[in-house]
């Protein structure tokens, strides 16, 4: 029975390869369903499904319709290859939006080079990596971390930092230039306390009294948390439930949205801080119009926005343009077509394409509120653009990319002027 | 006598013309209309300025004006740049002057700008209302003023605290008042250094984190007398804490052992008493908490004042939910595969597998929030050391669990038949006892103990579709260490190995802890392979 299946299933991708062109133009979304990443990925599938579907109201791309091909990585790391291949080869997909987890992304890399298709992906990052096939549509370090410790430092007046992070690739990075960029800005090394937990860490009640003690050596303290996912609820209670305020030690998070609050009473929290590109609660009428959209398609008036919701908005509105001005989906065409592109952002201005594959975007910098949303307290003047190579790493410092031809290289070595600096 | 009777006399008279002399002083003249016109203008540093001198003019509108911008409710009305205070409902908002009070009607979309708040204005507001309320009636007011001055200690402060201390009549109220002057003089780069010794004294008697802390800035004081009495009050109060940080790694090991017992005491019996190895455990524990949720939810849709009690409901409904669906793994898989570890363990990992998604189809991927009663939030103090309700609770749920079960094992007809049919079952089947029966109760048993702990965990974390995910390791951990088919085993090694990863985290973190406590059950298992506390006697030999 498989096998008939199978085998009808290339019979019919030879056949629609034939007439590709007169039929829909496929959209691939490899985002988890199942598994321990559902619970942020889930979302991203359907604002993929309501973006899709206001570009058919629209007329389609290139006067064709658009289809969404949803895949299920189940938040297994190999797994996500294996659908990414299925999704380029066997669907015969024009661009991918997809992958939460820096591993995952790692996992599918190469997946998207040998195959020549273009990956979207949503997420903020640690940096360090640009790919000829990716287009980074989340913020570096650059665009989150670095401008949320200048907050602390210039409006609260910081002296010591707590970096604390679940054990793995991004918080392990960001915090290396974190620690760097502190340094840098005159921070004695005994002022600046590292701290990593295992993925789903729930007794936090050592580490939180350990950041306490850390506290109260006489210089203001506040807490930089890269800690991922379901992490997150149980350290917040037990912040609450010490009696850590925000006016005594602000909590400055880069994994925690408005998603993430929405299984948490905030009332405790008011204060802590988060650094996104986007909040909710911005006040602009293209937000409105997204929210309202988002809830008419959703059918539940109390489900949130988030950041990777907007960093997709933004990239599909992007990848629409690009295929525009290319008249075509090829990749090579579309790639080329990509830099320098820009599309109107969620916070009322405009983002656009660098030539690194990452994106131009303002640094918003928000305090929880009791009703689980944030206000925004600081952001930056202008936009940032998405930097692949950190400064404050000596490793990264010399590397640039540039996918415009002549240069075309992720990691143009400054220093001995070659292509292929050192990666991650 | 009679002097210091002058000295406390003139005080008063240096107290009673303080306000004055600051309001002249700090506010230049300003009004407090001037001030608040003032408030929209520059960043947050130059709005907390405003705020204290707009808490110097001593006005009695002052309190309120702060407070509402405390709240966030003040904006600026884009035509006329008058301030307002602007309250109601989201998108009804009702706008009042903000200082005469006067009604000036609903607010269009964009007619008006916030003005923002964050952490500094907001420690500056508290600190300047927590002066302006010192005299208040309330005793409760008066002590968060206390504690807000001494958390934002400003020489400006130490006036009305002086005129506050001898106003007050509580001695407990007195001594926190006592400590926030305390805190202000040593701020002050004008006090005399015998001021500021003293002042150190009344910190080490405090003892705690937030005076060391004031203790550690002192040590930079340029009289080398006070830098000298800094040094001491530090030590005084680090020999003070680090008698409380053992204390408080004991507490924390009791803490997370009595909630790893909680987990593994339903496989103790499943696994430990039947030796079942069931892998839906875990799940067990997550039905519960959803249970958990679901009870939350009916509550609040249909009787809210029952709020409080949701636990009280959700305890006994966990039980029957998680025990049912147990006796439905029983009857319906385990039984077909008493005898078969391998296949056990393949067949219950595959139900826990259907469970998660079965409930992530239901309730959805994300978290749900489970809220805390209030007798389960906050924190109280035992010395120096700070013990969290939810988790002193749960300490005593995780006990009472341990007894009900032992009690029930050892005292009922029901724990008879299940400890014979465990210990010999061809002969407590001669004996007339019904085996299938038994085992699917005791599993059931097992089961809705899980469900029970399900309940206690959604205090704690969160409560996902992977919440059973994170125990399951955990549990059986404990169960191997502790002694397969005891109870009191589980008990010793989950408090064993609470506390000993508590003791082990300060010093190789979080990872490494739990790293090394794996290590050492791997050599322990080699050296008693079968657990703290091993059956003896014929029983073991099956």
């Amino acid at each position: 029975m498989m096998r008939i299946l199978s085998s009808t299933a290339l019979a019919l991708s030879l056949a629609t390869a034939a007439a590709a062109q007169e039929g829909p133009i496929k959209v691939g979304i490899l985002h988890s369903l199942s598994g321990t990443m559902a619970i942020s990925e889930t979302t991203l599938k359907d604002v993929m499904l309501m973006l899709i579907e206001e570009q058919n109201k629209k007329g389609g791309l290139l006067g064709r319709q658009l289809e969404a091909v949803v895949v299920d990585p189940a938040s297994d790391w190999p797994l996500f290859a294996e659908k990414a291949r299925e999704l380029i080869e066997v669907n015969d997909v024009d661009a991918v939006f997809g992958c939460w987890t820096s591993v995952s992304r790692k996992s599918v890399l190469p997946v998207f080079e040998e195959l020549n298709s273009i990956l979207f992906y949503p997420v903020q990052y640690e940096g360090e990596e640009s790919q000829r096939n990716v287009f980074y549509t989340g913020a570096a370090p650059n665009q989150q971390a670095i401008p949320a410790v200048d907050y602390l430092m210039e409006n609260e007046g910081v002296e010591r930092w707590v970096l604390a992070g679940t054990d793995y690739v991004y918080p392990r990075t960001t915090n290396k230039i974190l620690e760097a960029y502190l340094q840098a800005q005159g921070v004695a090394p005994e002022d600046i306390m590292i701290n990593y937990t295992p993925f789903g860490h729930s007794d936090w009640q050592t580490i939180v009294s350990d950041i306490k003690a850390f506290g109260s050596a006489g210089k203001k303290t506040a807490v930089v948390s890269t800690i991922n996912g379901d992490a997150n609820v149980p350290f917040y209670k037990e912040l609450g439930n010490q009696g850590v305020s925000a006016e005594d030690i602000p909590v400055v998070a880069f994994s925690v949205g408005e998603e993430e609050l929405a299984g948490i009473d905030t009332a405790p929290l008011v204060g802590h801080l988060a650094a996104w590109n986007y909040f909710m609660s911005v006040d602009t009428d293209v937000n409105a119009d997204f929210i309202d959209a988002w809830h008419a398609f959703i059918g539940d008036a109390a489900r949130v926005t988030n950041d990777p919701m907007e960093a997709h908005y933004i990239g599909f509105n992007m990848w629409v343009k690009a295929v525009e001005a290319a008249g075509t989906t090829d990749p090579d065409a579309v790639i080329d077509a990509m830099i320098g592109v820009a599309v109107p952002n969620l916070t009322g201005g405009y983002s656009a394409m660098g030539a690194n594959h990452h994106i131009t975007k303002p640094v918003l910098v928000g305090e929880i509120q009791d009703d689980g949303q944030f206000e925004v307290v600081w952001e930056t003047s202008g936009l940032v653009l998405g930097d692949a190579w950190s400064d404050y790493l000596p490793e990264s410092a010399p590397l640039i990319a540039n996918w415009r031809a002549p240069m075309s290289c992720g990691n143009f070595n400054t220093e001995t002027g070659q292509c292929g600096g050192v990666g991650q | 006598m009679r002097s210091a009777l002058a000295l406390l006399a003139s005080l008063f008279l240096l107290m009673a013309a303080a306000p004055i002399l600051a309001q002249t002083a700090e506010t230049g003249g300003a009004t407090l209309e001037a001030l608040a016109a003032r408030l929209p203008d520059g960043d947050f540093n130059d709005r907390a300025g405003i705020v204290s001198r707009i808490a110097a003019t001593s006005d009695p509108r002052a309190a309120a004006l702060l407070d509402a911008l405390l709240e966030g409710e003040l904006e600026r009305l884009n035509a006329d740049g008058r301030i307002v205070r602007v309250t109601g409902p989201r998108r009804q908002e009702v706008a009042f002057d903000a200082l005469t009070g006067e009604e000036i009607g609903p607010l269009g979309r964009g007619a008006s700008e916030r003005i923002r708040v964050n952490n500094a204005v907001r420690r500056a507001i508290r600190s300047a209302v927590g002066v302006l309320t010192l005299g208040s009636p309330d005793p409760a007011v008066r002590i968060s003023a206390a504690q807000a001055a001494f958390s934002g200690p400003d020489p400006e402060q130490i006036e009305p605290l002086s005129a506050a201390l001898a106003a007050e009549t509580d001695p407990a109220i007195a001594k926190l008042i006592a400590e926030a002057r305390a805190a202000s003089i040593l701020a002050d780069g004008a006090a005399a250094p015998a001021d500021k010794v003293a002042a150190l004294d009344t910190l080490t008697a405090r003892g705690d984190r937030a005076a060391l802390s004031l203790a550690i800035a002192a040590q930079n004081d340029p009289a080398p007398e006070v830098a000298a009495a800094a040094g001491d009050t530090r030590d005084a109060i680090e020999r003070v804490l680090a008698f409380w940080d053992a204390a408080r790694n004991v507490w924390f090991g009791i803490s997370l052992g009595s909630v790893l017992m909680l987990a593994a005491i339903g496989l103790a019996i499943t696994f430990g008493v039947m030796g079942v190895i069931n892998m839906a455990h875990g799940e067990l524990v997550m039905l519960g908490a959803y249970t958990t949720f679901a009870v939350q939810q009916a509550i609040v849709a249909s009787a809210p004042w029952l709020s409080e009690w949701t636990l009280a409901f959700a305890l006994p409904l966990a039980f029957l939910v998680s025990g049912s669906v147990g006796v439905a793994i029983e009857r319906g898989v385990c039984r077909f595969l008493y005898g078969r570890p391998l296949e056990t363990l393949l067949a219950t990992w595959g139900v826990s597998l259907i469970l998660q998604q079965l409930v992530r189809s239901i309730f959805g991927a994300t978290n749900r929030a489970v809220s805390n009663p209030d007798w389960m939030s906050g924190a109280f103090q035992i010395g120096q050391m700070q013990v969290t309700w939810n988790r002193f609770w749960i300490v005593l749920f995780a006990l009472a669990v341990f007894a009900a079960l032992t009690l029930l094992l050892k005292r009922t007809p029901m724990g008879l038949q299940m400890r014979a049919v465990t210990q010999n079952r061809r002969m407590a089947d001669a004996m007339g006892v019904r085996t299938g029966w038994v085992d699917a109760m005791t599993f059931g048993l097992g089961a809705g103990v899980a469900g029970v702990a399900g309940v206690a965990l959604s205090q704690i974390d969160n409560v996902s579709p992977d919440l059973g995910q994170s125990y399951i390791v955990d549990s059986f951990m404990v169960v191997v260490f502790g002694g397969v088919g005891n109870l009191w085993g589980a008990l010793a090694g989950a408090f064993t190995l609470g506390v000993a990863n508590k003791f082990l985290e300060p010093f190789a973190g979080a990872v490494m802890a739990k790293i090394l406590v794996l290590v050492f059950i791997i050599l322990f298992i080699q050296k008693r392979p079968r657990g703290l506390f091993a059956l003896k006697g014929r029983a073991v030999e099956q």
